[in-house]
């Protein structure tokens, strides 16, 4: 099985993690710039950040095998933060970066006016810069953000098939649908979405545009829960192929519009070899 | 970071070779797009940049056959900071290499030798080997390593040891290596031996070399 976790901020994991999550399949991530808990005062904390994405972060991976590429933005909890907004001028340097495949998280965390006009610009960039766009949906007020964020991203003109909205949920996943955007699913431990209820949202949506993600950071999460639920996908009747077009295929068609998804160094890891020597390996 | 890491890339398959300008220039693919931005750069230096990033999703990654140790994109990066006027290399050279990813930076750091910036190369030699990326450490003891003191290159030697960096890869090491390094690199086969555990066969080597001497 070959796992593409395609939002997961490996920068907040150990180096432990890493080695447990190519044991388990995965051979790609993507990292979204995030908010890191502490609140950031200085556009020279977001660049020294920025540049371990696309610095330290690649090689760390590379050493178990596992690809790693990033998505570079101004994120909604410090979008409204006057300190923090000339981060958005720096952030040009940053999308012409190689390893640079989208522009996000940006969106809403509190659906203030000061986000409305973050959000806009960045996805103006990501039209300017030929990007996909990542798109938070906030944790309180869920459905009214995402109905509002389809809207934003409508007024922006870029395709809706180069824009992920992420974090969904039962209530949330249909709006998506009907957007012809993609439709992202954090499962977590507690909170966001757990492997069973991913599994009857794919019964009942079906696969086409559909990102499964651990989105494990310094909270309450777990890097393994791709692969947790593909195993669910399997147990409940989905096809290895099925599981591979959800874990792999899907991420690579969204990320790879970005034309920088570079997997040259693991496309010989066969998803059939990977399969049989890890799927069942240790159950 | 420790032993027991499962690769270690230096980001080259052989030696480092010493490269000029008029050697690496026909190895690049899409030779149009890189003299087109060789030209424009020479003009105008401050569009470098914009060329600088874009240029491995422009000639690809792929090993040079006719230059050792290099690859297309790394190439194609050395190639458009020549193409600057020598004024602005050295400046140039420090931001791309300060703005870069980590692919940007050991350009950056394998071009040095053809740029003719001297001492102004040590800020970033020092800069890269203080990162734990083992190819950005490997490409700071290239030639333009002379540059570096004494105690800053032995520390850096030392470092590739640590690391698992291959000592073939530091330029110079038989003509600069000294009996303070041999000091050095008994202490960590020391420590190294107390603990279990070996030293890389190339570092055992060169420190028999030198206590030979000593």
């Amino acid at each position: 099985m070959r796992i593409f976790d395609p939002h997961i901020h490996m920068s907040s994991r150990t180096t432990d993690d890493y080695r447990r999550m190519a044991a388990a399949g995965v051979r790609a991530v993507v990292e979204p710039a995030f908010w890191q808990g502490q609140p950031r005062t200085n556009p020279g904390s977001f660049t020294d950040y920025f540049d371990a994405l696309i610095g330290w972060e690649p090689f760390r991976a590379s050493q178990y095998g596992i690809r790693h590429h990033a998505t570079i933005a101004l994120n909604p909890k410090e979008a409204g933060d006057p300190r923090c907004r000339p981060v958005l001028g720096l952030l040009p340097r940053y999308l012409a970066k190689d390893g640079v495949v989208a522009v996000g998280e940006i969106g809403y965390d509190s659906m203030t006016a000061d986000e409305d006009t973050a959000f806009a610009a960045q996805l103006a960039l990501a039209v300017e810069h030929r990007l996909p766009a990542l798109v938070h949906t906030p944790h309180r007020d869920k459905a009214r953000g995402t109905r509002r964020s389809l809207d934003v991203v409508a007024e922006s003109g870029i395709p809706p098939g180069m824009v992920l909205i992420d974090h969904l949920n039962e209530l949330t996943v249909g709006l998506v649908r009907e957007s012809g955007c993609w439709a992202g699913f954090s499962i977590y431990p507690e909170t966001k979405m757990s492997p069973p209820r991913m599994v009857a949202i794919l019964r009942e949506h079906g696969l086409d545009r559909m990102l499964v993600n651990s989105a494990a950071d310094w909270g309450v999460s777990d890097p393994l829960l791709t692969r947790v639920t593909a195993d669910a996908m399997l147990d409940a009747g989905f096809s290895p192929d099925d599981v591979d077009r959800v874990m792999w295929r899907n991420p690579v068609e969204f990320y790879g519009q970005s034309g920088r998804l570079d997997l040259s160094e693991i496309a010989e890891v066969s998803p059939t070899f990977a399969g049989s020597s890890i799927l069942r390996g240790g159950s | 970071m420790d032993a027991g890491l499962p690769a270690v890339p230096d980001g080259t398959g052989s030696p480092g070779v010493d490269q000029t300008e008029a050697q690496l220039l026909p190895d690049v693919p899409d030779a149009g797009w890189l003299a087109e931005a060789r030209a424009r750069v020479a003009e105008r230096p401050e569009t470098v940049g914009r060329y600088f990033a874009a240029a491995g999703r422009q000639v690809g990654r792929a090993p040079l056959a006719d230059a050792p140790g290099w690859h297309a994109d790394e190439a194609a990066r050395a190639l458009l900071l020549a193409a600057l006027p020598p004024g602005r290399r050295a400046e140039e050279a420090g931001e791309l290499y300060g703005h870069g990813d980590a692919g940007e930076k050991r350009a950056v750091l394998k071009a040095l030798p053809m740029l003719g910036i001297g001492a102004a190369a040590v800020p970033l030699l020092l800069d890269a080997i203080r990162t734990n990326d083992t190819r950005l450490v490997a490409a700071a003891l290239g030639p333009c390593a002379r540059h570096l003191d004494q105690p800053a290159w032995r520390q850096g030697v030392l470092k590739c040891v640590f690391m698992g960096v291959r000592l073939a890869l530091v330029h110079d090491l038989a003509e600069r290596a000294d009996a303070e390094l041999a000091t050095m690199l008994g202490a960590l086969a020391d420590e190294r031996a107390a603990a279990g555990r070996t030293m890389p066969d190339d570092a055992i080597t060169l420190l028999r070399s030198l206590t030979r001497e000593v």
